[in-house]
């Protein structure tokens, strides 16, 4: 061993370090952002869920049981419904987490004691983004009416609860993680594969020289594009495939049905992936800096996209980031699909969402494609 | 003599290195012209400019008959570029790669220009061999046969036999030639002053400027140079005594030799004077174009440094 070339070489690293600055920044930097990003946006508890109501009794225990369910903290009623379709429908579309129906006879069975029942459906699909909330509502009964329930109407303690709430779990009855998660990571395995896949085409061509050679020639920039990603459509659409059959027989994952929405977004996203991982490819100097920058997006996809932690738990700033992120959509129209059955007509905004994505990044790659050296 | 490439007030910056100053350059039709100059002084840029790899500052006019600022795209298709590094795909066999090129260009009748270029260069027996595991020499005919496989009537040599053996060299010139000889118009950057002498015409460009532009002998008559060969013992040693006297604009040792160089004769024979006796042997020798270049190449010091 010796002091002095043990040295050298760490005063030549410092020294190349000192020269390829933004890897380097990118690597200081990455931990605040993220730190900042994801220490506030993430909430594995989350409140004040879009809820929907239907209320067919129009009492006074009606409405303290309402009011009592919003104070919980982890319901807004954000609809009123008037028929029970329509309740349905919100939920359906993923529009409200919850749905709640007040029977018609509801004060007058809690007068009579004669098993007055609330209805709580949720939206289970993401078991995490509801277990808190349903935990909350055990302990509804025994509070709601502790105020009404005066006088004549006033129970004998210790009493039963006045009412009982029924929770359905939709879409995930048994509130299986694996229902909610293995179509997510489908859409997860995708962007990890293709965008880090894609993102180091164009920059291994600038740091092999090849590129010289390739403009050069008269091929334009979409014809490099669409060459250089055609290959990893095959690639993404196999490992679709694979993941839909082992979330089929290893983890039995409903597969509802939506199949031609699915496709479509399964494509749109893939098509956008492998856009965004050209575009990085143009917009780094080095194959260093291109999976850098795919890692920095791969977590917020994997963070903000509702797959890991559940999208209405996050502040409204990380939901309009989260929105950005083509996962999240893709997300929405899996879960949709494979969870809850649905079809274009419910799923249209998240497939739009894509296209759009795609549009954008691939105009933003060709803008940053440069045709020559300069 | 009709002008394949017609260009003038060519420039270039890079920031603030003004790396192309208004260079003119004129290659004509079926030529070889040798585009000489030291290192760093924009061939590279000035070649890359012409094939629209770079757009230029500003500069003006043809290349094969057309606008070379606007029809950029035109003139790529008639142009073959051959690169100063190896730029074809190492993880590509060489018929791959001669292949991929014939179909980026779009050529009909693939199979027989790719069998054929492999025939010309002699690479028949090597087609599946991977690019990146071929010496020096193969690649560089490797790269020659890619430029030129869409026909080109423009061929763009940038430095192309860099690090390439005497052997192979000779038989790139060769074939060079023989394009040449069948019509194709090149224009070709070198250091080497074998090389230049195997040109038509030369264009000496330094410091971004176009110092000289002829025939050899008309680059060599018009440097106005005058050169003292001196011979004897130790005459090679000469050199550093002679360097820096008035009149010597360049001393250097050729073998046991000696070459000196000035542009004012007087002078310069007053500078050897004091050794023109024996054991030396003093005779005047035609300038080479060395000789020529870098006399050229201080001069241009002087004037831009």
């Amino acid at each position: 061993m010796s002091a002095t070339r043990i040295l050298a070489v760490l005063v030549k690293e410092f020294t190349q370090l000192t020269r390829d600055r933004l890897t380097y920044a990118l690597i200081l930097l990455m931990p605040i952002v993220q730190l900042l990003l994801f220490g506030y946006a993430i909430n594995s508890d989350p409140h004040h869920l879009p809820t929907a109501v239907l209320v067919q009794d129009h009492g006074i225990f009606a409405r303290s049981t309402l009011g009592t369910i919003v104070r919980s903290g982890y319901f807004d009623i954000t609809e009123t419904a008037r028929t029970p379709e329509e309740l349905d429908r919100a939920i359906a579309l993923g529009r409200v987490q919850f749905a709640i129906t007040i029977p018609a006879d509801f004060s007058r069975r809690v007068v009579r004691g004669d098993k007055a029942q609330i209805l709580v459906e949720a939206d289970a699909a993401d078991p995490s983004a509801t277990g808190s909330a349903i935990a909350a509502l055990a302990a509804l009964p025994q509070e709601a009416l502790k105020h009404d329930l005066t006088g004549a109407v006033a129970p004998r303690t210790p009493a039963p609860p006045p009412f009982e709430v029924v929770v359905h779990r939709r879409y995930n009855p048994e509130a299986i993680s694996a229902y909610n998660i293995v179509p997510g990571l489908l859409g997860i395995i995708l962007s990890m594969t293709l965008v880090m896949m894609t993102s180091l085409g164009v920059t291994r061509e600038y740091e092999r020289g090849t590129m010289e050679s390739l403009l050069a020639t008269p091929v334009r920039p979409l014809e490099v594009m669409i060459g250089k990603l055609a290959p990893y459509v095959l690639v993404g659409l196999i490992q679709t495939v694979v993941i839909l059959v082992m979330a089929r027989v290893l983890f039995d994952v409903p597969l509802a049905g939506g199949w031609a929405p699915l496709s479509a977004g399964i494509l749109l996203f893939i098509f956008g992936s492998l856009a965004l991982g050209f575009l990085v490819s143009t917009l780094a100097r080095s194959q260093l800096q291109a999976m850098q920058m795919s890692f920095f997006y791969m977590l917020p996809s994997i963070l903000l996209s509702g797959f890991m932690f559940p999208f209405r738990g996050m502040p409204d700033w990380a939901q309009w980031l989260g929105t950005v992120i083509p996962v999240t959509h893709f997300l929405r129209v899996v879960r949709g699909a494979l969870l809850k059955g649905l079809g274009f007509a419910d799923l249209w905004p998240s497939l739009a969402a894509l296209a759009v994505f795609v549009l954008v990044v691939v105009s933003l790659a060709m803008a940053r494609y440069r045709t020559t050296l300069d | 003599m009709t002008l394949a490439v017609d260009v003038r007030g060519l420039n270039k910056s890079f920031g603030d290195k003004h790396v192309v100053q208004d260079v003119a350059i004129q290659v004509g039709t079926g030529r070889i012209t040798g585009f000489l100059g030291p290192n760093g002084s924009g061939k590279t840029t000035t070649l890359r400019m012409l094939c629209g790899l770079l757009t230029p500052d500003s500069g003006e006019g043809e290349v094969l008959g057309l606008d070379f600022r606007k029809e950029a795209e035109r003139i790529k298709r008639q142009t073959g570029y051959m690169t100063q590094k190896f730029s074809l795909y190492e993880d590509l066999s060489i018929e791959e790669n001669l292949t991929f090129v014939a179909r980026v260009y779009g050529l009909d009748d693939r199979r027989r220009r790719v069998r054929e270029a492999l025939e010309r260069l002699g690479l028949d027996n090597r087609r599946r061999q991977l690019a990146g595991s071929l010496s020096g020499g193969w690649k560089q005919r490797l790269a020659l046969a890619a430029s030129i496989l869409h026909e080109p009537r423009l061929l763009l040599l940038d430095e192309p036999t860099a690090g390439v053996d005497p052997k192979a060299r000779r038989e790139f010139w060769d074939e060079i030639h023989a394009l040449s000889a069948e019509g194709l118009t090149v224009l070709v950057s070198t250091h080497y002053m074998d090389e230049a002498e195997r040109c038509h015409d030369i264009a000496y460009i330094a410091y971004g400027r176009l110092m000289a532009r002829g025939t050899g002998e008309e680059v060599i008559a018009r440097s106005g140079l005058v050169t003292f060969r001196g011979e004897g013992p130790g005459a090679d040693r000469l050199a550093r005594e002679l360097a820096g006297k008035p009149g010597v604009e360049m001393a250097a040792a050729f073998g046991a030799a000696l070459h000196v160089s000035g542009t004012d004769r007087a002078a310069l024979e007053a500078a050897i004077a004091p050794w023109r006796k024996p054991p030396f042997r003093w005779s005047e020798a035609a300038p080479t174009l060395e000789d020529v270049f870098i006399h050229l190449m201080g001069q241009s010091k002087d004037n831009f440094e």
